[in-house]
């Protein structure tokens, strides 16, 4: 490879799929965030293009809305040199009423090397690789996880802190229904990081302590001597659930302010995984400050994702 | 004239008429004979030896899908599963296509059930159409012969007309058997809610959602005296409320299926579509303690919720997928599990697939005494074999079971005298 550092882990990578945080390893978790930190410096370059996945075939398989996330696995292929094809639900054959399965049955015909898939059921993914040859990579399943989101989340507080063991990660919002928390919940406690949660009550699921978080009784001990504060996109109601009243109350009651982030150890990183509800979950004045690394996510989503490529294509 | 039948070296297990011995079973003209009764000219023997002769087992909770869903299950490849299962009679839930809430319904199924391999007893709805909005007619299905009356599948929500239908129901003999479910509660659920439906990321089905149904359905028995049945009950909760009420002399019967007393959500691990159904599997606890109810006589029956389902409804996403597990072939053997675990006895196993769902029903059955129709199973308890694709009798394959190896299963299956499975193939069966 062309990356211009080398592995020292030594680590067996052998995942063929990467379906969620929660069949990783904190040794395999640490070689993919080294090989993306490794690969981070070729988006840097002014001919950012590798030739490490030339003439492999990359199919997003999106059925759910997504621009960030398809952007960043199509720049993060296109970089790798590997051809990539987009199906969104809008012109896919769900709307024609195929099954997953067949339309899975389908895309393997066409010899892809990996399908990299995002869909509202949780399970669909591993569903998926029952079905077809390619690897799988999921961008995000219903409520279930979001693994390449939990991977760059990780990087970037590495890349601030230097380190994962012994943080204090808190997390603040829709608990329930957030792919991105559980992959958070479950990679940051796995490398050593203190996870602690907190939101509405509505939004808090059961069994979050077998996830390895800690759910707090209020903001204020949620935030207090935080390393990283991390809130989440937040929803009135979903499928007529009714989960809160208003976002005014919201804000007032669960919204991260520069008071509350006062609370947060002095160097405390401010995270989103986008997109922002501005004033509702997170102030703007909080987003756009100095302590926020909420762009750098973004950036590291590419590298994570490079790297997720190169890994199930089984290079190490 | 039918075949006679003597049944050799068996053990005799008739707790209805207080009887556990070894011994010879001898059927005449389709009925049970007494002892010393003589046989007619022609008599077939069989040698039963190391194997139990019980009144004929009724599953008094199956999905047989026609009308309507035939490509699932149809009354004859339903009823051979029943009868490949041990079952001499299945009472038939009403969400066919159309739903079985009037007379035409009722007769077409019975007419149907005369090709099966079991007897069929059809359950009427409590609602036109199941909706939920106004009473079917009770006294027409009833006349055309119903033997119960539920809205299975479709919980009646409205508590009024749950207690009218108790009500009436009660001039027609007939017992409501409630799927009781609050389903705002479980809404968007599709498992059990727990530190599964966490991992895995899948909405949950709270546990009060069914408990709250149960208490509501246990007063309005209580409140007008008129009797009623709780199907499938999974939860610690709803089994405290059951038990409370029977020591109170409410007249509630309740049962529950082998799944729950035998899976946990834990099934679920890997999005198995074939572990999804309502109620859904519960935890640990819940399982242990319906294993308990089993035991103390606070649940009277196993009935299986048989529901076949195709690939269609099962080999998609999980959120999608429908509700149901086929349970015909697998009762017994995994009923006869708390048998060798010391958790019931085999008087209570026959009680709880036998002699209750013939009581509460009000069916012939249940019983071996001399003169009743001979509807018998004959069980092999010892027996172990592999529950594969391959030897399902259903036309549907939907089963957490499959790739288990089980023990126990029904050898011989007897309806008035006639053979309507045996596993040795030693008899010739009915052809349909």
């Amino acid at each position: 490879m062309n990356s211009g550092k080398t592995m020292t882990t030594g680590c067996h990578f052998s995942h063929k799929h990467i379906l969620g945080i929660e069949h990783l390893s904190a040794e395999h978790i640490d070689h993919i965030l080294q090989t993306a930190e490794s690969f981070k410096e070729i988006s840097g370059r002014s001919i950012k293009k590798v030739p490490t996945l030339r003439g492999r075939t990359i199919v997003n398989l999106f059925f759910e809305p997504s621009t960030r996330t398809r952007l960043s696995f199509e720049i993060a292929a296109k970089r790798m040199s590997a051809d990539t094809f987009n199906i969104s639900a809008s012109t896919s054959s769900a709307t024609k009423g195929e099954t997953l399965i067949d339309t899975a049955r389908n895309i393997s015909a066409m010899h892809p090397d990996i399908i990299i898939i995002r869909h509202s059921c949780s399970g669909a993914p591993e569903m998926l690789t029952r079905y077809v040859r390619a690897s799988v990579i999921n961008a995000g399943d219903g409520t279930h996880e979001h693994p390449s989101q939990g991977l760059l989340d990780m990087m970037t507080v590495r890349e601030h802190k230097g380190r994962l063991d012994g943080l204090k990660i808190t997390i603040i919002g829709d608990i329930l229904h957030s792919r991105v928390a559980h992959s958070d919940i479950i990679g940051f406690a796995r490398m050593g990081s203190r996870v602690f949660v907190y939101g509405p009550a509505t939004l808090i699921p059961v069994g979050l302590e077998k996830l390895g978080a800690v759910v707090c009784g209020s903001l204020e001990e949620a935030v207090r001597d935080a390393d990283v504060v991390m809130t989440l996109r937040i929803q009135k109601e979903r499928q007529s659930d009714p989960l809160l009243p208003t976002f005014r109350e919201y804000a007032q009651s669960y919204g991260v302010t520069r008071e509350i982030m006062a609370l947060a150890r002095d160097d405390a990183l401010v995270m989103h995984p986008g997109p922002i509800n501005r004033g509702v979950e997170l102030m703007p004045d909080v987003a756009d400050s100095s302590q926020s690394v909420i762009l750098d996510q973004v950036t590291n989503g590419v590298a994570v994702r490079m790297a997720l490529l190169y890994l199930v294509m089984g290079n190490t | 004239m039918s075949q006679s039948w003597l049944l050799k070296n068996g053990r005799i297990i008739d707790p209805q008429n207080g009887v556990d011995r070894q011994g010879d079973l001898l059927v005449v003209h389709g009925t049970v004979a007494g002892p010393g009764e003589a046989a007619t000219d022609e008599v077939r023997e069989i040698d039963v030896q190391g194997c139990w002769i019980v009144p004929g087992l009724i599953d008094m909770h199956v999905h047989l899908r026609e009308p309507g869903e035939e490509y699932k299950e149809d009354i004859v490849s339903g009823t051979r599963a029943a009868a490949a299962g041990g079952f001499t009679a299945v009472a038939c839930m009403p969400n066919t296509r159309p739903v079985n809430d009037g007379m035409a319904v009722t007769i077409l199924i019975l007419q149907r059930a005369r090709d099966g391999f079991a007897r069929v007893y059809p359950v009427g709805a409590i609602s036109k159409s199941s909706r939920g909005e106004s009473l079917a007619e009770f006294g027409d299905m009833k006349a055309a012969g119903v033997v119960a009356l539920s809205d299975d599948g479709r919980p009646v929500r409205d508590s009024q007309l749950m207690r009218r239908a108790l009500e009436y129901a009660g001039d027609y003999g007939l017992r409501v058997i409630s799927h009781s479910e609050e389903q705002a509660l479980g809404r968007h659920g599709v498992m059990n809610e727990g530190v599964v439906s966490t991992s895995l990321g899948l909405m949950g089905i709270p546990t009060a959602a069914e408990s709250i149904m149960v208490y509501r359905d246990i007063a309005l028995a209580e409140y007008t005296g008129k009797p009623v049945h709780i199907a499938h009950v999974s939860t610690i909760m709803s089994l405290d409320l059951i038990r409370s009420a029977k020591a109170r002399g409410v007249r509630v019967t309740a049962e529950t299926a082998p799944h729950y007393f035998t899976l946990t959500d834990e099934a679920v691990a890997g999005y198995n579509t074939n572990a999804k159904m309502n109620p859904p599997l519960r935890s640990e606890p819940d399982r242990l303690a319906v294993c308990e109810a089993l035991a103390d006589g606070t649940l009277d029956a196993v009935a299986t919720d048989h529901a076949p389902h195709s690939t269609l409804e099962k080999e998609v996403e999980f959120d999608l997928a429908a509700n149901g597990i086929i349970g015909l072939e697998t009762s017994v053997p995994l009923t006869l599990a708390l048998v060798r675990q010391g958790l019931i006895d085999e008087k209570r196993f026959v009680e709880l697939l036998s002699v209750n769902p013939a009581g509460i029903l009000g069916v012939t059955g249940g019983s071996l005494a001399t003169g009743v129709p001979a509807d018998l199973t004959v069980i092999n308890p010892a027996l172990e074999f592999d529950y594969t694709q391959d030897t399902v009798v259903s036309r549907s394959r939907n089963s957490p079971f499959l790739g288990w190896r089980l023990q126990g299963r029904a050898v011989l299956t007897m309806v008035d005298g006639r053979v309507m499975y045996d596993l040795n193939q030693r008899c010739e069966q009915r052809s349909s």
